[in-house]
């Protein structure tokens, strides 16, 4: 836990006005508030600082506190004890694909940090009037998948303030694509409404394949003499092995489309993009002399 | 089923510790659209979402009627933004 310098947060000097320190304040509310700048955790980080420094500086007993035990805050022993009774509950989501699924409340005034919380306590915050809210607050989750995963249809529990939630991650999911779950957020006050959750879905490639959309691009390597003589190649898809005919003085970079053996098409079942194969072909390396002495009749034989 | 799905203005107001004027005022700067019905006018829940925006912009940032209109539409423009940039990311 480190000492906060909530002058520098706001931008202002320690012997600034509460006038100076409103201005100030209410400056850098309009540039880092969440909802001026969606989809943005950063700009909401910054904001519960600045809402921070706010409560402390604007408060004049908070102020003369902070201004009096500051930097000192850890050898003054009540804060210490105040420290040790805090305590911070981390949520820890679900996870259900194996991979990393995050959340938080998109509430602007989030947990204070354990400095504040060190110093004046839990209760030290004053919850201005436009906390009260009727409405609940949303909840938003990041859930990151493989592209391996995606390409099939999930049906998952994910377990989020103690509730179960069954959800179900459509095959084809696009990376970044945001799934609302109606009603599954925090719950109302006054008899409101739930607030919703949304799943952010985070797509990591772990395979080969370069996705486009809902097509899939693939580069395989390509022996020169199946290149020129031609033959057959094994090709892995997401869908399994198939065997590509390869035709005689085949180019190198030669495209093929694999109709079908693409992505699946978000939410209708049985469509699939298609798959592109490029090939690139390998020149042979490390010649020994009888092949080099072929090439070069080879070289002499094309110049006739 | 439908008083479940709308609050009206005057609880709107306790709850969220605001103005009649405010409401009135973003309903004829079109804002939000209230819902009159006999017993009164109404905000549907769908719309409570962008009302605490509202909220917070008028009285935490001290925005008027016209910035909060033009924050909309410049968000609005954000929002299609950020999604083209996904979409050119996926596809690109």
């Amino acid at each position: 836990m480190d000492y906060i310098d909530y002058y520098k947060v706001l931008g202002v000097g320690k012997n600034a006005t509460p006038d100076e320190i409103k201005k100030a304040y209410r400056k850098l509310a309009r540039q880092h508030h969440p909802d001026l700048n969606p989809n943005d955790p950063a700009a909401g980080k910054l904001f519960q600082q600045i809402n921070e420094a706010n409560e402390v500086l604007s408060d004049p007993e908070k102020r003369k506190k902070y201004d009096q035990y500051g930097k000192d805050w850890k050898n003054a022993e009540q804060f210490e004890e105040a420290r040790r009774q805090q305590q911070q509950s981390a949520y820890t989501g679900g996870n259900p694909f194996g991979g990393q699924a995050g959340y938080y409340s998109s509430d602007d005034d989030g947990d204070f940090s354990d400095f504040f919380a060190s110093m004046f306590g839990d209760q030290g915050r004053s919850r201005g009037g436009r906390q009260s809210h009727f409405k609940g607050q949303d909840l938003r989750a990041t859930l990151q998948l493989n592209l391996s995963e995606a390409y099939t249809t999930h049906k998952q529990t994910f377990t989020i303030n103690g509730k179960n939630i069954r959800i179900t991650i459509p095959a084809g999911v696009e990376n970044g694509q945001e799934i609302k779950i109606k009603g599954y957020g925090a719950d109302g006050a006054n008899g409101g409404p739930k607030g919703d959750l949304y799943i952010r879905v985070e797509i990591k490639n772990n395979t080969a394949f370069i996705r486009k959309g809902n097509d899939l691009y693939l580069t395989v390597l390509l022996d020169l003499y199946k290149a020129i003589l031609g033959g057959e190649e094994m090709i892995q898809t997401m869908s399994g092995k198939v065997k590509l005919n390869i035709p005689p003085e085949t180019q190198n970079g030669k495209k093929v489309r694999l109709k079908g053996k693409g992505f699946p098409i978000y939410k209708k079942e049985g469509t699939f993009g298609d798959l592109y194969v490029t090939f690139d072909v390998q020149i042979p390396k490390n010649l020994t002399e009888r092949e080099k002495e072929l090439f070069w009749q080879l070289a002499k034989e094309s110049k006739k | 089923m439908e008083n479940l799905t709308k609050i009206s203005v005057e609880q709107c107001c306790i709850y969220y510790k605001i103005e009649l004027s405010f409401i009135q005022k973003l309903d004829q700067h079109g804002l939000i659209s209230l819902i009159s019905s006999g017993e009164g006018a109404f905000i549907s829940y769908e719309q409570l979402n962008d009302l605490e925006k509202y909220i917070h912009f008028h009285y935490d940032l001290e925005i008027n009627m016209e910035g909060i209109e033009t924050v909309m539409h410049l968000l609005e423009r954000i929002k299609k933004l950020q999604q083209e940039v996904k979409t050119l990311r996926n596809y690109g």
